[in-house]
């Protein structure tokens, strides 16, 4: 007997929108001042109504596109009702049966295990709900509602049940995270709760004469951390293989139902709520103060096109274009579309994507870690970077001589990209650091530095091939930035005469 | 002259010329509140210093040559279901006995924006629900030609106010005859304009996708001039539909050559009031006698009209409803359990009985495993009715039929008979399911001396047509 693990994740994002998805009020993340960027539409004062904001509409379509679905040419609005503080017109309008996109697909490097393909059920969009706070110091009687985030555009998308690990399911959130990174969609914030998930469990349970039994499906709620996620899939799996073992339960029994359970973060276990059998009866109803939206097969068309290049293909670009391992592309892409971005400028200026990989991944991404700010804050722009690696490739300059010119850029705080390059030039004059390859301006001071050290041209003379080390060190202390290996062929020719 | 029983086009001519101030105009109404209103109890509030303050605001712009509004200086009663800021709009319901709106509905912008005087606030039955306006949890309006007899409902506020002489013109709100049938029970012109013609942005909802807002008046002129203002588009109501407003005012004394007029086997069927038919068919004689023809149509699906829309109207007046629970204003029970607890108590007392009925059907209706019998079939017939006039109005201009079955019933003798009073709206709902313009006028008297009205429906957008014909009738009637 032996069991697979099913899940299908059902994942809730934040738009990054100006405004909220039916009214004008500004979508940010405030809970410093509860209840301040609100109006009568999000309260839901009598006689408000709704406006869609058409952004979200299309920034959902983008997404929708980008998750490999079919796109509504009709979709609707639909009230999801039921009571609660934090739903102050004690309905949701989400998308019930008609949502814009379903039908799609996510496919997911799952390490040691190589391309996973998971199944989009639908996505669709929805507004979200305020926060309940409850005071406990009042011994759990003062219980707040703020409504800053009620309203805000979310984008529900549910997969198939088709991963089968802890490290699938992981794999599946990080490239929905980065590909929403890539469409500007959302800044998945979880912290923020820009982005929560809800996972569906059971197991398979194969016996060894080839059957199979499934045990009844948990739901684990309200999942705000991918570690979470991949917890509660690992601690659900053994739970509910012992109950299994102890009860042999399984979906389709007489009163075996949908189970909900939640997660507790601090103790690692799931924990019961409530079962689906006791769940509310939504009464959905189209909503009759909003229109139902139509697309056009062109206007579809038209997003499609206008869609940034997602990560899949940016990896598969960057591995071709500067001949760079899995391993280096995975790494800068993965790290957002700025940071992609940022390579790329520093790849193209420079020339070799191999050199700005290697500088990319560990100068700028170590300088990034010890300042805890992301791309986009880095004092050194991507051209002055550029700028410089070039000069290493024309061999202008060495590797440690850049090194040192970036250390005194990033001191400098240069943010003006003409000014960082006008002060590379500068450092690089200042400090001397310029290969010079020129034998004219070497050929005294290497005469110079065989005149004084003839004992040792003897050695070379006579056999000692290390013997010519020191010399070329002398040398090159006279002359910063002078290009070893033209100064060794110098004093070799000039020995040997 | 005098200026109470003045048509809006003579008091606007009046306050032109200079014979008569606004304040003077505003006055004389206010005197006509304080002598009719104990009896006819139209207004749940009016102010008659700040109605005073508002004309000397519009005299004083007039003083100085600013230009003026469309309805400069004339008064105008509000149902109070339309959110006026810093002012209560109670919907005659306990539940927002004290809510003040932090901001103006669409129409009150508009009536501000024209210069209207904002003469006091409306009785209707609670929520709009109902036929008499005896469902206020405030006070019970009565008929202004009889006092022992219902003014209709649900905007039977504004339909007294203006048919007792109280204000000229009033704004109601029709969901399912809520204009129409008020206004035939008090003898003046009442009219639901088309499904999205008047955004429906701060009128507090009952049924989304049937409730419009619309004039009633004296007169068709003052009715037109009314709908000119509160017309158009408004980006605010998704369901505001964005067509340039006819000048209204401008046509309506122009004929219609050639209007062929519509009647329905099934308007004139078991249950009509004689008298009501007769003076239906004697309006249809004086429309044969401008030369126009009449003509026989079906409207097969009309009598599934009831059925149909209380199963909507309740279905979105469920959810419309569910909003006030006590957590974020209005009213909230003193004494409760728990959260759950708290609702129910809080819902329990602040509605009344008619809106916790239709709370209920609705609720019911949309529940699992019930949707489809329901709620999506009546959907489907909805459309089927819908269908019945696009073909009727292939062959006819407009559709003449009565506006209730009998003339105005006594206060109290349809209270404990939800059904009877529900038929009240047969001939009028269908205009709101299939989202077309109705209008009711004045069209006689019964023996009892009640009035009488005509109503006639056009199809979607076609206000002017239909503004047109009822002032052919009112013309030949004058």
């Amino acid at each position: 007997m032996h069991h697979t693990i099913v899940i299908g994740l059902e994942t809730h994002v934040q738009l990054l929108t100006k405004s909220k998805l039916f009214c004008g009020c500004v979508n940010r993340f405030n809970p410093e001042n509860p209840n301040t960027q609100t109006c009568p539409v999000c309260l839901g004062l009598p006689g408000s109504l709704p406006v869609m904001n058409r952004e979200a509409f299309l920034l959902s379509v983008k997404t929708g596109l980008a998750l490999n679905c079919d796109i509504s040419q009709f979709t609707k609005w639909d009230r999801k009702q039921y009571y609660y503080p934090d739903l102050p017109k004690a309905y949701q309008i989400s998308q019930y049966d008609l949502p814009f996109s379903h039908d799609g697909f996510l496919e997911a490097e799952v390490e040691g295990q190589g391309v996973k393909r998971v199944g989009i059920i639908r996505a669709h969009l929805e507004e979200d709900a305020g926060k309940n706070m409850h005071d406990e110091t009042g011994g759990g009687r003062d219980s707040h509602v703020d409504l800053n985030r009620c309203g805000t555009p979310l984008l529900e998308i549910v997969t198939e049940p088709d991963l089968r690990s802890a490290a699938e399911a992981k794999a599946y959130l990080d490239e929905l995270k980065l590909l929403l990174n890539y469409l500007g969609v959302s800044d998945c914030n979880m912290q923020e709760g820009s982005l929560r998930c809800d996972a569906n469990i059971n197991l398979h349970i194969h016996g060894d004469d080839g059957s199979k039994i499934a045990t009844p499906i948990v739901e684990v709620k309200n999942l705000n951390s991918f570690r979470g996620v991949e917890q509660a899939i690992d601690y659900e799996a053994n739970r509910q293989l012992e109950i299994y073992e102890e009860t042999g339960r399984k979906l389709g029994d007489p009163g075996v139902h949908k189970e909900t359970r939640g997660w507790d973060a601090n103790r690692s276990v799931t924990f019961g709520q409530r079962s689906k059998e006791e769940a509310s009866d939504y009464r959905y109803l189209p909503d009759p103060d909003l229109v139902p939206i139509t697309l056009t097969a062109d206007e579809i068309d038209e997003i499609r096109q206008a869609l940034c290049e997602f990560p899949a293909d940016r990896r598969r670009r960057f591995s071709e274009a500067f001949e760079l391992s899995a391993y280096d592309v995975s790494v800068i892409v993965n790290q957002g579309a700025e940071f992609a971005n940022y390579f790329e400028t520093v790849a193209a200026e420079c020339g070799d994507g191999k050199q700005a990989a290697n500088w990319c991944t560990q100068d700028v991404q170590r300088e990034l870690n010890e300042r805890s700010v992301a791309i986009g804050e880095f004092p050194i722009g991507a051209v002055a970077l550029g700028t410089l690696l070039a000069k290493v490739v024309a061999n202008e300059i060495t590797t440690k001589s850049a090194r040192e010119v970036f250390a005194e850029l990033l001191e400098s705080e240069a943010i003006e990209p003409t000014a960082a390059l006008a002060q590379i030039d500068q450092i690089i004059e200042e400090r001397g650091l310029a290969i010079v390859s020129d034998t004219g301006e070497l050929e005294g001071v290497v005469e110079t530095v065989l005149a004084g050290n003839q004992k040792i041209a003897d050695d070379f003379r006579s056999g000692k091939q290390g013997a010519i080390g020191p010399l070329i060190g002398q040398v090159m202390r006279e002359v910063k930035g002078a290009d070893a290996k033209v100064v060794r062929q110098m004093l070799i020719e000039k020995i040997g005469k | 002259m005098s200026i109470v029983g003045s048509t809006t086009e003579e008091l606007l001519g009046q306050l032109a010329s200079g014979d008569v101030s606004c304040v003077e105009l505003t006055s004389a109404y206010l005197d006509q509140i304080a002598a009719r209103d104990p009896e006819v109890q139209a207004f749940l509030r009016y102010d008659r210093d700040d109605a005073l303050r508002q004309a000397e605001r519009i005299d004083a712009k007039r003083q100085s040559g600013q230009p003026l509004g469309k309805l400069a200086g004339l008064p105008v009663a509000v149902k109070d279901n339309m959110c006026t800021k810093g002012q209560p709009t109670t919907c005659a319901s306990r539940m927002l006995e004290d809510f003040v709106p932090p901001y103006d509905a669409h129409v009150v912008t508009r009536l501000k924006e024209a210069d209207a005087v904002l003469m006091g606030r409306a009785n209707l039955d609670e929520f709009a629900m109902g036929s008499s306006t005896e469902n206020s949890a405030f006070q019970v309006t009565r008929n202004p030609h009889n006092a022992e007899f219902a003014p209709g409902g649900s905007s039977g506020g504004s339909a007294a106010a203006v048919g007792a002489g109280m204000t000229p013109l009033a704004l109601g709100s029709d969901t399912g005859g809520s204009i129409r049938q008020p206004a035939s029970f008090c003898g003046v012109v009442g009219m639901k304009p088309t499904y999205g013609r008047v955004s429906r942005y701060g009128l507090v909802a009952f049924a989304s996708s049937l409730d419009q807002i619309g004039p009633l008046a004296g007169d068709v002129t003052g009715t037109a001039r009314l709908l000119e203002v509160i017309a158009g588009h408004d980006a605010r109501d998704s369901t505001c539909v964005d067509l340039p407003v006819p000048e209204y005012t401008q046509s309506l004394n122009e004929p219609l050559s050639g209007l062929t007029i519509g009647i329905a086997a099934e308007h004139f069927a078991e249950g009509l009031d004689p008298e009501v038919e007769s003076t239906v068919r004697s309006a249809l004689d004086v429309y044969t006698s401008l030369g126009a023809t009449v003509k026989e149509i079906s409207l097969p699906h009309s009598r599934y009209a009831v059925a149909t829309y209380y199963v909507v109207a309740p279905c979105e007046a469920s959810s419309n409803l569910a909003r006030y629970d006590g957590v974020h204003y209005g009213f909230r029970a003193e004494s409760f359990e728990n959260m759950i607890d708290m609702y129910a108590t809080t819902r329990g007392e602040g509605f009344g009985d008619e809106v916790k009925r239709r709370i209920m059907v609705g609720t019911y209706a949309l529940s699992a495993g019930y949707y489809d019998a329901y709620y999506l079939k009546a959907l489907k017939v909805r459309r089927l009715i819908r269908e019945d006039f696009d073909r009727a109005f292939a062959d006819v201009d407009v559709i003449a039929s009565p506006v209730t079955p009998t003339p105005a019933f006594k206060i109290g003798s349809l209270v404990d008979d939800p059904l009877a009073m529900y038929l009240q709206d047969l001939y009028t709902l269908s205009a709101n399911l299939a989202g077309i313009p109705g209008i009711s006028i004045p069209a006689g008297t019964s023996s009892g001396g009640l009035p009488i009205g005509l109503q006639l429906l056009a199809p979607a957008f076609e206000e002017e047509r239909l503004l047109r014909a009822a002032r052919m009738f009112e013309q030949e009637s004058e």
